[in-house]
């Protein structure tokens, strides 16, 4: 496995913890946040939560890949 | 004729006329015409990705969800990211390979990875049988956006075929370009419609979205939390329906060939970061929906929720802008998904099955046919047998998904054999069908695709591992 790669496999099982395994624990109604569904709520944030994980996948990608090759 | 009328049909006119004019400056070889040219940047891949994903299942099936299940609907904002994720990581290993061996579809690259042009027809066969439903499905939800939103002044037959043969037209001359430059005025209408909708609809009726939900907790706070009004949709089946469909999405075969479009592989990666943010409008869809479910109870057919209270709420050239937008986010997929089933037949199938010697410029020739051939089968299945399909497409997701296992394992396990991922394949089809056709889905509370394709990678490692090491060539 290249170097940073578990590191960015670890970034990107965030999402799957939040939105899958997570699911059973959050899928309530209250407290609503902005108005919204707890459940709702949750899974919105998640997603849009998800780019910062995947930004920061592909930094450990890159580090290891700019000590490679120079690219 | 009226405003809407004239929108409508502006609309639907100017993207054939942009898709045409957009490969007019490209001399269509395979190349060109199947991955455009291999020189799509960060924006044309954001824009063909998002107009491919964003169909009219999002428009109509997510508020349809929202309005007569509830809480199940969120799946659909889910699985998305789950997919976008798993891309970050499969998709630029499967670019790297395509732009290597010069792979232009799906069948190329299991017929590449495991040295077997037999395997490439199967899976060719396999993503035909999925495609054509799904394509059936888009024309259907166009004809039927058109015949509402322009208040049966079009009628849904003669949307279809104005707006599919101008579809036809530019896969022909423009191949992949012409959808993505499509997928620009898609995209725009498309979030502009679901923007002023989603955040309107709410407000007009109740003053604001908090008050929507307020009404809608008051009268059913059990449809806003799984299972909704849906029992058997309950938290396991969302969990395991996220899975499947998040690994099976990019195994759609017009998905999959967009990797290959790519001009490097930190466009892909730097694609899958920012896709999951396209995922949000899709709550305002949800909003409209909800909305729906307080203001116009009693609907028979769901995915009409969202086009009957647009008319309910807003003026009638405003309906027919909503139209617009929903004709041309069926033309864009409608026109990757022919491309697509017309490369796999010419080159997939043709070639790897019939016609080895065959040059790419023949293919290229056949591929042209073929376009024809598809976009006449879709036709006289969308206006003439409109329910011939019905069962593929109840198994089109589990039937895609089932390619996952092949391909995650082909890029990452030296041992995996191709006799292990037709077996696999194979028995995560016929679990998929037997579960789905028998109507045991969902089993256990689980979606029965997903139990096949557990089956599937189950049966792929043990086959695989069965082969002693030493006997399988080098890779």
């Amino acid at each position: 496995m290249r170097p940073g790669m578990k590191k960015a496999l670890a970034c990107g099982a965030v999402p799957f913890l939040a939105l899958v395994a997570a699911l059973p624990f959050i899928n309530r109604l209250r407290p609503t946040v902005l108005g919204l569904p707890f459940v709702l709520f949750w899974i919105l944030a998640w997603v849009a939560l998800t780019p910062v994980f995947l930004f920061l996948a592909d930094r450990f990608l890159r580090k290891s890949d700019g000590k490679d090759e120079n690219r | 004729m009226t405003p809407a009328l004239l929108i409508i049909l502006g609309v639907i006119l100017a993207s054939g006329a942009v898709g045409v004019v957009a490969g007019r400056r490209v001399p269509m070889n395979l190349e060109n015409w199947a991955v455009g040219g291999r020189k799509f940047g960060v924006i044309v891949i954001w824009l063909l990705m998002a107009g491919e994903v964003y169909t009219t299942f999002t428009f109509l099936g997510a508020s349809g969800w929202a309005y007569s299940k509830g809480a199940p609907t969120y799946y659909i904002l889910i699985y998305g990211t789950l997919a976008y994720t798993l891309s970050f990581f499969i998709l630029p290993e499967i670019w790297k390979i395509g732009k290597r061996e010069g792979l232009h579809t799906q069948p190329d690259f299991f017929a590449y990875v495991f040295k077997s042009r037999w395997l490439g027809v199967l899976v060719a066969v396999i993503g035909i049988l999925s495609l054509l439903p799904y394509l059936q499905l888009q024309l259907a939800g166009l004809g039927m956006i058109v015949e509402v939103a322009s208040d049966g002044a079009v009628s849904s037959t003669a949307a279809i075929l104005l707006a599919f043969l101008l579809t036809s037209a530019f896969v022909l001359t423009s191949g992949l370009h012409g959808s993505a430059w499509v997928s620009v005025i898609k995209d725009i209408l498309m979030l502009t419609a679901v923007g002023i909708v989603g955040f309107g609809i709410p407000r007009i009726h109740f003053g604001s979205i908090g008050r929507m939900f307020q009404a809608l907790i008051e009268k059913a706070p059990d449809h806003l939390v799984l299972p909704g009004a849906s029992p058997a949709q309950g938290v396991p089946w969302v969990m395991s329906t996220v899975l499947l469909t998040g690994m099976g999405f990019y195994m759609w075969p017009q998905l999959f060939g967009t990797a290959f479009s790519a001009k490097n592989d930190r466009i892909i990666r730097r694609n899958a970061i920012i896709m999951p943010l396209y995922q949000i409008p899709i709550v305002l869809i949800f909003f409209v929906g909800f909305t729906a479910f307080l203001i116009l109870p009693g609907l028979s057919n769901g995915d009409l929720s969202l086009l009957s209270l647009v008319r309910e709420t807003y003026p009638s050239w405003f309906v027919g802008f909503v139209g617009a937008a929903g004709a041309v986010t069926a033309m864009v997929p409608a026109s990757v998904l022919v491309l697509t089933a017309a490369a796999l037949l010419a080159k997939n199938i043709y070639r790897a099955g019939f016609r080895p010697q065959a040059s790419d410029h023949e293919v290229m020739r056949v591929s042209r046919w073929m376009v024809f051939f598809v976009s006449a089968a879709a036709l006289v299945f969308a206006l003439l047998l409109p329910n011939a399909l019905v069962n593929l497409l109840l198994i089109g997701y589990d039937g895609v998904a089932q390619f996952f296992p092949g391909v995650v394992l082909g890029l990452s396990w030296k041992r995996v054999t191709r006799t292990g991922v037709a077996a696999g394949l194979i028995s995560g089809l016929a679990v998929a069908a037997f579960l789905v056709f028998g109507k045991h889905d969902p089993v256990f509370g689980l979606n029965a695709g997903f139990v096949a394709l557990a089956v599937n990678a189950a049966v792929t490692v043990a086959v695989s591992l069965a082969k002693r090491p030493a006997a399988e060539p080098a890779r």
